[in-house]
């Protein structure tokens, strides 16, 4: 029954390799959090203080990225758009599928947030002289972002593991990379399984580092 | 007129039939493995919730593996040990049984929450009335925890009909794979990734409008 011979030896030595791919990986989901989290903040303001065009444009935008597979979106960027001439990087595909992804997903996480905190403190800040800027960076966000944090962490995972999607759309990430030396050895089982625990440690550090930096941010 | 020999063909209407075959297909392995997993993510739960010490040791780290690996690599991995250990399952196997077990890691968590969510004070009142212990899980703790985590567990069982795409990798010809097959033939991929989107909206949207309906009521 069992007359598979496990070769470790060329993982091993791709190991390097891996260890790069990763940190693509992980510079791609940081990068599309960081986009995502920007236009997740404005779909939510528009969603909540504007209507008319505005209004539906993000509601689209939010309801399409959380009622459609993420790889569909992906295939979207990658194949759809180049068949209208516009041609992006494996790279660009796959940053933009994810920040569409995040900043949808994310606009609801903010107006769950915003809407935690009362109105009374908006006005409260406006009648104590602020300007409404002002009130928002100053009063609201603050909260908004304390209580939205647990969930920001939750999908910087979420854009990790997403990211592994690039491999069908010819990114090398960590997949991709993982797929291109399996298929140079053949060795697929050995290779994914490496790869495997390499994702398990980054979404480990990546909570890790989240929870140092929560004692660190919200000692009071 | 010369007959001009051409490989790619306009979208016709029994493509349409075509991709309505492969939703449905997409429908049935989205539906086996929510089953499947909800019931095994409840058991898991419950054994998490109860069984102190050796689950939170054993149990534990295993179903935080499946939550912290992409699915696409579970996918692969497995599909490429299951012959290792003699198995020989075919692409919809295969799938099927990763997204159940995906699904249980991430009902397994709901479920945990459902039952810490009904306070002891409950359950000591239910013993205290002479329920039995299972008695008291079904008529106590399963209305009200489940109650709770009702509105989670829909989004979870939503996310693994959305991530049922990603069994297209395998070969699974589902509502993804089939459009991919359309794209080649008619290079249209803008027209057939719109329609494939619109099916998966269809499936989803209406499933989550009515968990959030539904959520509000309880809240009142």
């Amino acid at each position: 029954m069992f007359d598979y011979n496990f070769h470790w030896r060329p993982v091993f030595r791709s190991l390097p390799d891996l260890i790069g791919a990763g940190l693509t990986t992980l510079e791609v989901a940081v990068l599309s959090m960081i986009i995502g989290t920007l236009i997740g903040l404005g779909l939510a303001l528009i969603r909540m203080n504007m209507r008319g065009p505005a209004y539906w444009f993000a509601t689209t935008w939010v309801e399409l990225a959380r009622n459609t597979p993420a790889l569909l979106q992906l295939f979207f960027f990658g194949f759809g758009l180049g068949a209208v001439g516009i041609l992006l990087s494996p790279y660009t595909i796959v940053l933009a599928a994810l920040s569409f992804n995040c900043a949808g997903y994310l606009a609801e996480n903010f107006r769950g947030g915003f809407q935690a905190i009362p109105d009374t403190q908006l006005r409260a800040a406006r009648s104590m002289g602020m300007t409404n800027w002002q009130a928002y960076t100053r009063i609201i966000i603050p909260q908004v972002f304390r209580i939205v944090y647990h969930p920001l962490t939750n999908q910087m995972v979420w854009a990790v593991l997403m990211s592994s999607l690039g491999m069908l759309v010819g990114f090398r990430e960590l997949s991709g990379e993982t797929q291109a030396l399996a298929s140079r050895t053949f060795r697929i089982f050995e290779y994914f399984a490496v790869t495997a625990i390499i994702y398990y440690v980054i979404v480990k550090i990546i909570l890790g580092a989240s929870r140092l930096l929560a004692a660190r941010l919200f000692r009071y | 007129m010369e007959p001009t020999a051409t490989f790619f063909s306009g979208f016709q209407l029994n493509d349409l039939w075509f991709l309505a075959q492969a939703a449905w297909r997409t429908l049935v392995i989205s539906v086996l493995s929510i089953s499947v997993g909800t019931l095994l993510g409840i058991i898991f739960g419950w054994m998490l919730y109860e069984g102190k010490l050796w689950a939170t040791l054993t149990l534990a780290p295993i179903l935080d593996a499946f939550r912290s690996v992409p699915l696409l690599i579970q996918l692969v991995l497995f599909f490429n040990f299951a012959p290792i250990i003699g198995l020989n399952l075919d692409p919809f196997m295969s799938g099927l049984v990763i997204l159940s077990i995906y699904c249980a890691a991430l009902v397994a968590n709901v479920a945990r929450g459902g039952m810490q969510a009904v306070e002891l004070s409950m359950r000591r009142a239910a013993r205290s009335l002479g329920m039995s212990y299972w008695q008291d899980l079904r008529y106590v703790v399963l209305p009200i925890g489940g109650r709770a985590v009702f509105p989670s567990w829909v989004g979870v069982a939503l996310g693994v009909m959305k991530d049922s795409a990603l069994v297209s990798v395998l070969g699974y010809v589902e509502l993804l794979r089939a459009s991919q097959i359309l794209t080649t033939r008619t290079q249209e991929p803008l027209l057939i990734l719109a329609i494939v989107g619109l099916f998966y909206f269809a499936l989803s949207y209406p499933v989550s409008r009515y968990a959030a309906s539904l959520e509000k009521r309880w809240a009142s």
